[in-house]
């Protein structure tokens, strides 16, 4: 198992938080946090195999969060001295009491055990960032040289981030973590006369380091072999007829449709109105919680912390809580909802479930999102069977484009891939699809789930919420799933061509 | 902690590439986030990113860390010097910008702080107690961020920017939730924000809500305010790479090769523009790039910037780009610009008199959640948000539910009949990156509603 890195743990961890910490508690606050933390991310990308641009960057700073006389109080700082930590922490009450004549709701906190000097660190064997930069550029470069000539262009692209926080609270939390993440994408793009069309690696990002790119996790050559075959076929493929259709969905494509629909729809922060002029709110309203009929019987949703390699895996969240597994749907029924501390007090659920997450030092941890996932039926079928039970559909694989309205009803996905069904059996792709369905009519109309053969991790590293803006990385697991009478649409004829 | 302006000097004087750009950029913000009439989060933060962009040949390097303490400085210059002379050629690679030194360079910088709400903040504790006795719940987010940019290089570019970026999106509810509406504003500090004036604003928008007509999809004449089309055409601008263009993956690009720059795109003389200097909506008047990409490169850091025309006449003018690729495509250089101005023929009517020339026709409030779905055609689906509007007989009649539409805002521009007068307003969906923006109305007469969303 990898250690934190011993040169975070050279920086005044401690002593900015005991000079924080105890300057909040000399104002009156009555809780206080302090967060020290440091990102480091590194973006390469490449067209036709050479190097286009790439950057290498990293945030450090701190951050002071306060509870006084009811209204949170935030201020950051970059300075890692003593001074600098005490003088961010009467800043917070600063704006905590600035605050005050618009807060008509105290703050209260949920309980939650105290954790005395822990630590945590993501799994992963090899630090992408000790690996040399030209030897990544070169393993991209000769990924994108192996599709020119079948192909016109071949983009790559990896990101990497790796995630150091310390935290620590007046009730005595202290803990220390470290996780690491990467994403590589490929994509092949061709024309054929005026046609133009691209086609993109399905690998998700993964809470691993660069052994991911070697062969951990990922056949990268195989997924790269079937590229330019795949892109050659889709731009001979027909147009689709836009109707009605039933739908195999692979998890490449079905993690983004738990993301949107099930993931944000289930964050009560969101139930509960804190986001409504911006994110917006929730069609599962906490009225409903144990009651909403959201989708099938074979629906059963959870949301976790701790899975292995899950972008939103962590050790403990930004409020000091351990990270957790619990139910969202339960065959078909809304039973839960992802919380942080002052909403689990606020709604009676008593202890948090560990969704609070800030991205950066310069930002106040807001709930967000744990790896949402649909779990498989334990003897589901394989991929192939559930295309067996479909007369007349198509199968859906990679994602594309989304979008979904405020109050998570209405949402239409296009896809990378799209395959036609024919009495069971594929016959080859279409162009142009697009799938548009109300949320519960879509998860009601799910027939079966695959089984775990047919599981992936997908997911993001860019999930947005709140204001200021934050983003955060996000698992999905989901297996392959079969939907009855989905609207499909033909994208050309949208445009109006 | 040094000064930014003493850090340039130093990470300059540190560096032993051939050449060597250096950007600080000094960030300072403040915050306050509001729900159902009562605070829900804010803060005040400060950062400080220090930007090395080392060369040596036709190789760069580029290594950006915060928070750099004095004693860190030369391994951040000597991590960019080392990646530069490990890199491969980079096929942007061109003579730096030379230049001089800006007015001011010199000037400390000042930091905002939680004190730019010093007036605001009570307004809108008054405005949540007037909402509150009237049965509206007040929600939204009150932003201010001054950035101040110093580029260096050692080809003599001593180059500041200060950037003071201020919004305040206002939305309201009525107390079952079955009603909104939404307005915002950009300003540059807080002194011209009028709150009770836009919570008046919603409050005639919700009165407008009390009547429900229900709309099934279609195609609809459809007045877009200046907030969504600003939306779009920010879409547009953020599409229109000319290196993208010119390798056909756009709708910029032209079928055969090359690109769309000369074409017609509306039979209404348009002119979609942006100028570092408009009043009101001023930005960096020289290229900061902290990395190259297809649309900027780190070797025109320091490029003037001027008013440049995207679309002049009614044609495709010109395509975002860098010195490289305006080389490739044998078009003129022309870099992005943190602004975006659309402007019709003069005489342009007001949203109200649009409104009230509409013989039935929708009134939008703004759109939401905007993805692309076809590059080629710049198809874009998203939805529409607090409030959609019935007109008949040029008055709002009532409140109809919101739908999804499928737009391309390029054929939109082929298709519109009329260009209302520009002003300044705030994007809806994009002012997380983007706040400066002139736009006016505009009617479209079949806008693409694609399906009823059940959200309200």
């Amino acid at each position: 198992m990898r250690q934190i890195d011993p040169d975070f743990l050279a920086l005044p961890l401690r002593r900015l938080a005991d000079a924080a910490l105890q300057r909040a508690r000399d104002l009156g606050a009555d809780h206080a946090s302090f967060r020290l933390e440091r990102v480091r991310a590194e973006t390469l990308r490449l067209f036709d195999a050479r190097l286009e641009g790439s950057m290498d960057a990293d945030d450090l700073g701190f951050a002071v969060r306060v509870i006084k006389g009811g209204t949170w109080g935030f201020a950051s700082g970059v300075e890692l001295t003593p001074e600098a930590a005490a003088l961010a922490a009467a800043e917070a009450v600063r704006v905590a009491e600035v605050s005050a004549p618009i807060n008509r709701e105290p703050v209260q906190l949920a309980a939650e055990p105290v954790y005395d000097d822990v630590t945590w660190v993501s799994a992963y064997d090899v630090d992408p960032f000790e690996v040399p930069l030209p030897d990544k550029a070169a393993l991209l470069a000769e990924w994108s040289s192996g599709l020119l000539g079948r192909v016109d262009h071949v983009s790559a692209a990896l990101m990497q981030v790796k995630e150091q926080k310390f935290y620590a609270d007046t009730a005595g939390t202290v803990t220390t973590q470290q996780r690491v993440r990467v994403h590589p994408v490929v994509t092949a793009m061709k024309s054929e006369g005026d046609r133009f069309d691209d086609m993109r690696t399905l690998a998700p990002p993964a809470g691993r380091g660069y052994e991911y790119l070697t062969g951990t996790g990922w056949d990268f050559p195989a997924e790269l072999a079937e590229l330019p075959e795949l892109l050659a076929e889709k731009l001979k493929a027909p147009s689709v007829e836009a109707g009605t259709y039933d739908l195999v969905i692979d998890p490449s494509n079905l993690w983004l449709t738990i993301h949107e629909s099930i993931g944000h729809a289930t964050e009560l922060d969101r139930a509960l109105g804190y986001e409504a002029a911006y994110a917006g709110t929730s069609f599962a309203t906490f009225d409903q919680l144990g009651t909403l009929h959201y989708g099938s019987p074979v629906m059963n949703v959870v949301g976790d912390r701790t899975v292995e390699h899950g972008l939103a895996t962590v050790g403990w969240d930004d409020e000091g809580v351990a990270g957790q597994s619990f139910d969202i749907v339960r065959e078909g029924t809304l039973v839960g909802y992802q919380l942080d501390r002052r909403m689990a007090l606020l709604k009676g659920l008593g202890r948090s479930n560990g969704c609070a997450f800030a991205d950066s030092p310069g930002h106040v941890p807001i709930q967000r999102m744990a790896n949402v996932s649909l779990r498989p039926a334990d003897d589901g079928p394989s991929t192939e069977e559930l295309i067996s039970r479909v007369r007349r559909g198509i199968y859906v694989v990679g994602d594309k484009s989304w979008s979904i309205d405020m109050q998570r009803y209405n949402f239409q996905f296009t896809g990378q891939r799209f395959f036609r069904i024919d009495d069971g059996r594929l016959t080859g792709q279409l162009r142009d699809v697009a799938y548009q369905a109300t949320t519960t009519d879509f998860w009601r109309s799910m027939e079966a789930v695959g089984g775990p053969s047919t599981y992936v991790l997908g997911g993001a590293f860019n999930c947005g919420k709140g204001q200021p803006g934050q983003v955060a990385p996000v698992s999905h697991g989901t297996p392959s799933a079969l939907f009855r009478g989905v609207r499909i649409l033909n994208t050309v004829q949208e445009a109006g061509k | 902690m040094n000064s930014p302006q003493e850090t340039v000097e130093r990470a300059l004087a540190l560096s032993r590439a051939d050449d060597c750009v250096v950007i600080v950029d000094e960030g300072s913000t403040a915050n306050l986030r509001f729900a159902g009439n009562t605070l829900t989060t804010n803060g005040v933060a400060r950062s400080t990113r220090l930007t090395v962009v080392s060369v040596a040949g036709q190789g760069v390097g580029v290594v950006s860390r915060s928070a750099v303490r004095p004693d860190q400085l030369a391994e951040v210059v000597e991590a960019a010097d080392r990646a530069a002379r490990e890199a491969r050629p980079s096929e942007d690679a061109r003579p730096l910008v030379e230049g001089g030194t800006s007015d001011g360079w010199d000037r400390p910088v000042e930091p905002t702080s939680i004190g730019v709400f010093g007036a605001f903040a009570p307004a809108l504790g008054e405005s949540f107690a007037a909402a509150e006795a009237s049965g509206r719940r007040l929600y939204g987010f009150a932003e201010h961020i001054l950035t101040s940019t110093f580029v260096g290089s050692s080809t003599g570019l001593r180059l500041r920017h200060d950037q003071p970026t201020g919004r305040l999106e206002l939305n309201a509810k009525s107390a079952d939730m079955s009603r909104s509406a939404w307005t915002g504003v950009a300003t540059r500090d807080f002194a011209d924000v009028d709150v009770a004036a836009l919570d008046a604003t919603l409050a005639q928008r919700l009165e407008w809500g009390k009547r429900k007509i229900a709309l099934e999809a279609g195609r609809y004449e459809t007045v877009l305010p200046p907030t969504a089309v600003s939306d779009l055409l920010i879409y547009l601008y953020w599409s229109a790479g000319a290196r993208d263009a010119a390798d056909g993956r756009t709708v910029f690009s032209k079928p055969g090769g090359g690109t769309r720059v000369g074409e017609r795109l509306s039979p209404i003389p348009l002119r979609l523009s942006s100028d570092p200097g408009r009043p009101g909506i001023e930005c960096a008047p020289f290229v900061v790039a902290h990395a190259s990409s297809r649309e900027q490169s780190v070797f025109d850091n320091g490029l003037p910037l001027g008013r440049t025309d995207w679309i002049s006449d009614g044609k495709l003018a010109n395509l975002m780009q860098t010195r490289h690729s305006a080389e490739l495509t044998g078009l003129a250089a022309t870099p992005q610009i943190d602004n975006l101005i659309l402007e019709g023929p003069d005489g342009g009517r007001s949203l109200e008199e649009m409104v009230a020339s509409t013989e039935r026709g929708l009134l939008l409030t703004c759109l939401w959640y905007i993805r692309e779905v076809d590059p080629q055609t710049l198809l874009l689906t998203g939805l529409t948000r607090d409030g959609v509007y019935l007109v008949e007989g040029g008055e709002v009649v009532g409140e109809v539910n919101n739908f999804r539409f499928n737009e391309s805002p390029v054929d939109l521009l082929g298709r519109i009949t009329e260009v209302g007068a520009s002003g300044q307003t705030l994007p809806r969906e994009w002012n997380d990156y983007f706040t400066r923006a002139v736009m006016p109305p505009l009617r479209v007469p079949d806008f693409n509603m694609s399906t009823v969303s059940q959200a309200s």
